[in-house]
């Protein structure tokens, strides 16, 4: 119950910071908009060949562009804490009672609700393009980016306190998180790799993230992968909120 | 035995802070033992670096200590951790409201983290602004404030839920004389609402002006503790400070063996002499430099400032610390 509250009052509070500069939802969806118009159509020759997949070009480009969003979308949230430890925001807000689990949820379940705008807006921008996709799926895969973003932003939250520096910051939460979209096969299917490069991306978890989304915009809602990414996406980011709420448990100066 | 006075409301035996780097271990903190009473303005005087802010913080329930035990507001630092956040205020050097918020928004929402209604908030919020005279700032963003606007602002947001213990680390640094006295006014009317105020500060007049008791603390030891009045009667006598032509260490060679002098040494380029009484020492002190044919430059008898009491303990002066 406190837990709830105390969630439900951070999160008012970055909304609101949110919602006093939107221009940050409308940059978020700029880039990935921007590959769907200078990237996506050169696509369409090679999406008759084998190993990419059924759905046309825009059904197999849209799911990998939503995850590239959930993920770089809360990759930098890392920034606007590290300035608020400077401000002393942070610590003024430890020597409360207020939840520590609360603390991070509260943030990123705002991150989260970005996300989750931002990739609607792209999926309704990409419509017109050709892309397809069912009602429903719309809902399973927002719901699924939005896990990627709640992922990725309590680990970000957690290394922005552990390291709190911007100069620490970026090189770590960039650098590792682009091995990781391109070892999911976003930009294009991993059917189309090598074997060498399909066995590592079969350990990466985005991967199956990745499956899923695609399965979803090819109308197979009821193929296995879209609940194995699911499950697999709700159990990391399950762990990765306790280590964030942990951080803040801690944030040793 | 921690726990066994009542009347305290901050009780320390052994507190200790290790902080573990690649390289090294640097003890912050080595062992402080403090007892605060209730309703005390208990203040914690040392230079940069001396431990001051890492005491605080532990006590205040954001660090944990490496060793030693210790009561706050009742409560057992240990175990009862969010007993004592229910219990203290804490206001940190950089303060605590963020830039783009305003200031009756967070002083809202931080009543609201305490588990106050909305309604309630809003109403202490109204209080504590009308309180601590930001009228006209309260709903601009906090990064428009000036330095003593904002100040406040980080004491009233530590004062949200009527603590019955205010930490305030460096409250008056960087202020203007102005906002600084201002700032002295509410700390002296926490008080006289009955309010425990324990505060760290690097300024000698402060301490002497504003609080009951004082700790001095250097590299991460408490050297000396007691009222302002007491530190200061410690160091019995007058104090002699002056200052020759040339060699200043064959003026302390010559004077320091004098029975008067109880104690002698060379501080920042001058001679520091502790007397029993000055205004006799005075005349002695000016015939044995003419004897030796030594030119007086400076010399001045002042009453001992807590600044002295630093000297003593320290063998450094709290002034000259590089800041």
């Amino acid at each position: 119950m406190k837990l709830l509250r105390d969630t439900w009052l951070v999160f008012g509070r970055y909304f609101g910071l949110l919602i006093h500069n939107p221009v940050w939802i409308a940059l978020g969806v700029l880039q990935p908009l921007l590959y769907l118009i200078l990237f996506a159509p050169l696509l369409k020759p090679i999406a008759s060949m084998r190993g990419f997949g059924p759905g046309g070009a825009y059904n197999v480009f849209v799911p990998g562009l939503l995850v590239q969003l959930g993920m770089f979308g809360a990759a930098g949230v890392g920034f606007s804490l590290i300035a608020e430890l400077r401000m002393g925001v942070i610590e003024r807000l430890r020597v409360t009672p207020v939840s520590r689990v609360a603390l991070l949820l509260g943030r990123a379940l705002r991150d989260v609700i970005s996300i989750v705008v931002q990739s609607l807006i792209l999926i309704l921008l990409a419509l017109p393009f050709g892309l397809s996709i069912h009602p429903v799926g719309i809902v399973i895969v927002l719901a699924l980016i939005g896990l990627i973003g709640l992922l990725t932003a309590s680990v970000a939250y957690a290394v922005a306190l552990a390291v709190r520096s911007e100069d620490s910051y970026a090189p770590i939460v960039f650098t590792s998180a682009l091995p990781i979209l391109l070892l999911s096969g976003v930009l294009l299917p991993l059917g189309l790799a090598p074997q060498w490069l399909r066995n590592i991306a079969a350990v990466n978890p985005l991967s199956y993230a990745v499956d899923a989304a695609r399965a979803i915009f090819n109308d197979s809602l009821g193929d296995p992968s879209v609940a194995k990414g699911v499950a697999i996406m709700v159990v990391l980011s399950v762990i990765a909120v306790v280590i964030g709420a942990r951080q803040f448990g801690r944030a040793v100066a | 035995m921690v726990g066994a006075n009542p009347e305290a409301v901050i009780e320390t035996r052994g507190l200790r802070r290790v902080f573990k780097s690649r390289q090294r271990q640097v003890e912050a903190v080595v062992g402080v033992d403090l007892n605060v009473s209730a309703g005390e303005i208990f203040g914690f005087l040392g230079p940069n670096g001396a431990g001051k802010t890492t005491t605080l913080r532990m006590l205040a329930t954001l660090l944990p200590p490496s060793g030693g035990t210790a009561r706050v507001a009742g409560c057992d630092l240990a175990t009862q951790q969010d007993r004592i956040r229910d219990r203290i205020g804490y206001v940190g050097q950089a303060g605590g409201s963020d830039r783009e918020i305003t200031g009756r928004t967070e002083l809202i929402f931080q009543g609201c983290l305490y588990g106050m209604s909305t309604a309630a908030a809003q109403t202490r919020a109204a209080e504590l602004i009308d309180m601590l005279e930001l009228e006209g700032a309260a709903d601009r963003k906090t990064g428009t404030y000036s330095g003593g606007q904002k100040r406040r602002l980080d004491i009233g947001l530590g004062l949200v839920h009527g603590p019955k213990l205010l930490f305030l680390d460096e409250p008056t640094t960087g202020l203007d004389p102005q906002s600084r006295a201002r700032v002295w006014d509410e700390v002296r009317r926490m008080h006289d609402r009955g309010t425990t105020v324990f505060l760290t500060t690097h300024y000698l007049d402060e301490a002497d002006a504003l609080c009951d008791r004082v700790a001095i603390i250097d590299y991460g030891k408490i050297v000396a503790e007691g009222t302002p009045e007491e530190l200061k009667r410690a160091i019995a006598g007058d104090v002699v400070t002056f200052s020759v032509a040339g060699e200043q260490r064959r003026a302390l060679e010559l004077i320091q063996g004098e029975p008067f002098v109880r104690e002698a040494r060379l501080e920042n380029g001058s001679v520091h002499l502790y007397v029993d009484r000055g205004e006799q020492a005075m005349p002695a002190i000016l015939r044995l430099l003419d004897g030796a044919n030594l030119q007086l430059l400076t010399v001045e008898l002042h009453r001992p400032s807590l600044d002295d009491v630093f000297l003593r303990q320290t063998g450094r002066s709290l002034r000259e610390s590089p800041a």
